[in-house]
């Protein structure tokens, strides 16, 4: 109800976070941005306790729940299905309910600092809370569905295990936006489809049971597509799920250039 | 009491944020010192080319023109090139591996280090020559 009046003087006394026995006092350094208030993102710090097996999620949660509501941030499943809290932390593009507070902790003595901000490339709607829409609409264009012609089959469409296992390692994907928004081409310039884009295309155009590699390889040859890869691997390294995403992109490059899937 | 979303040009307005560096794979770094030493290559390239072509101007003034890079400072920038070239050369063929050879990702770290390696064994021994030849004044 006093919503106004909370953020106008953002309070960031963490006293009331309980402190279960062994937790240390860890600084949280939050990029903030209100639309309503602020023209510009800027830095907030919370000292909050935290345990070495709490993840960065827990103590998000913590600051908005007992230090300032406003904090905005996105979260579901909090176990590194849905996808949802993907965040720069400490610099790196990970999935905040997928990194421990122990591997985070600073050499001994010193003050631990965890500094998040939203994902870059995005638009930064509040907070940690970006509008994913361009991110979607990149998947959307490159038809992540089955695509068949001809009569339907009247049982299953068979696949052997070894055609199953070309494009295994791209059904991983949980479009947590990751790799897309750890990519220094999509940062400057957002028309780039982008590393989950081309993982998805990737999942469809080497499945033996899909006939539209043809229009998703066309889509994907585009001067926005497959060619402003740079192979900079900060995709793979940022990829929650594992995925070798560089490789699944440079797959789809060389089906292009050998006219081979 | 809801409060409204903000309309979509307030929120345009703070899209494309910075001022965070993204610490990204040493892929990236390699990428950005690839940039540089190509830039810098082509630099060298454009005043190699203007030099050279004095000659077809004047035989003499090419003359002139050179003996302005007998300095030490124009060797210091001698040996830059060297290992701007050097390594513009060896991450291009890590670049490429990692384009044409199937396995190519998934070494691209090593190879990385492979390259650093080899950038720093050939560019020990030349920088130790060619020091020489910039401060032991040897004879041009």
């Amino acid at each position: 109800m006093t919503a106004a009046a909370d953020t106008a003087t953002t309070s960031t006394d963490a006293s009331d976070i309980p402190a279960p026995e062994g937790s240390i006092t860890v600084t949280v350094k939050i990029l903030r941005f209100n639309p309503e208030l602020d023209s510009e993102p800027h830095w907030e710090s919370y000292d909050v306790p935290a345990l070495p097996t709490d993840r960065v999620l827990n103590l998000l949660i913590n600051i908005k729940s007992y230090v300032d509501g406003t904090l905005s941030f996105r979260r579901s499943c909090a176990h590194g299905i849905c996808g949802s809290d993907a965040m720069q932390i400490n610099g790196i593009n990970r999935l905040a309910c997928k990194v421990l507070i122990k591997d985070l902790l600073a050499k001994k003595d010193k003050q631990t600092t965890i500094t998040i901000a939203p994902i870059k490339g995005l638009p930064v709607m509040k907070d940690l809370y970006v509008d994913m829409e361009p991110f979607f609409e990149a998947f959307r264009a490159v038809k992540p569905y089955l695509i068949t012609y001809g009569n339907e089959p009247t049982r299953e469409r068979i696949q052997s295990a070894a055609d199953r296992e070309r494009f295994d390692d791209t059904t991983k994907c949980i479009l947590c936006a990751c790799c897309t928004t750890s990519c220094p081409v999509y940062w400057a310039d957002g028309s780039y489809f982008g590393p989950a884009a081309i993982v998805n295309a990737h999942r469809f155009i080497f499945d033996s049971r899909d006939e539209g590699a043809e229009e998703r390889m066309d889509i994907l040859n585009d001067a926005e597509g497959v060619w402003r890869c740079r192979t900079t691997f900060n995709c793979t390294d940022a990829c929650p799920r594992g995925i070798q995403v560089t490789k699944a992109i440079q797959e789809v490059k060389r089906a292009l250039l050998f006219k081979r899937v | 009491m809801s409060i409204t979303a903000s309309p979509p040009d307030r929120i345009a307005g703070a899209s494309r944020r910075s001022g965070t560096l993204y610490i990204g794979d040493p892929g990236m770094w390699s990428w950005v010192a690839h940039r540089i030493t190509g830039v810098l290559t082509f630099f060298f390239l454009f005043v190699h080319v203007l030099d050279t072509a004095l000659v077809r101007v004047s035989p003499e003034v090419y003359d002139e023109v050179i003996n302005t890079y007998k300095t030490p400072f124009v060797g210091l920038l001698e040996v830059g090139l060297v290992g701007a070239v050097l390594y513009h050369a060896l991450n291009g063929i890590r670049v490429m591996l990692v384009d044409f050879w199937g396995k190519g990702p998934r070494y691209q770290r090593p190879m990385l280090w492979a390259i650093v390696g080899v950038w720093l064994l050939v560019m020990i021994p030349s920088a130790v020559i060619m020091f020489t030849h910039i401060f032991g004044g040897s004879p041009a």
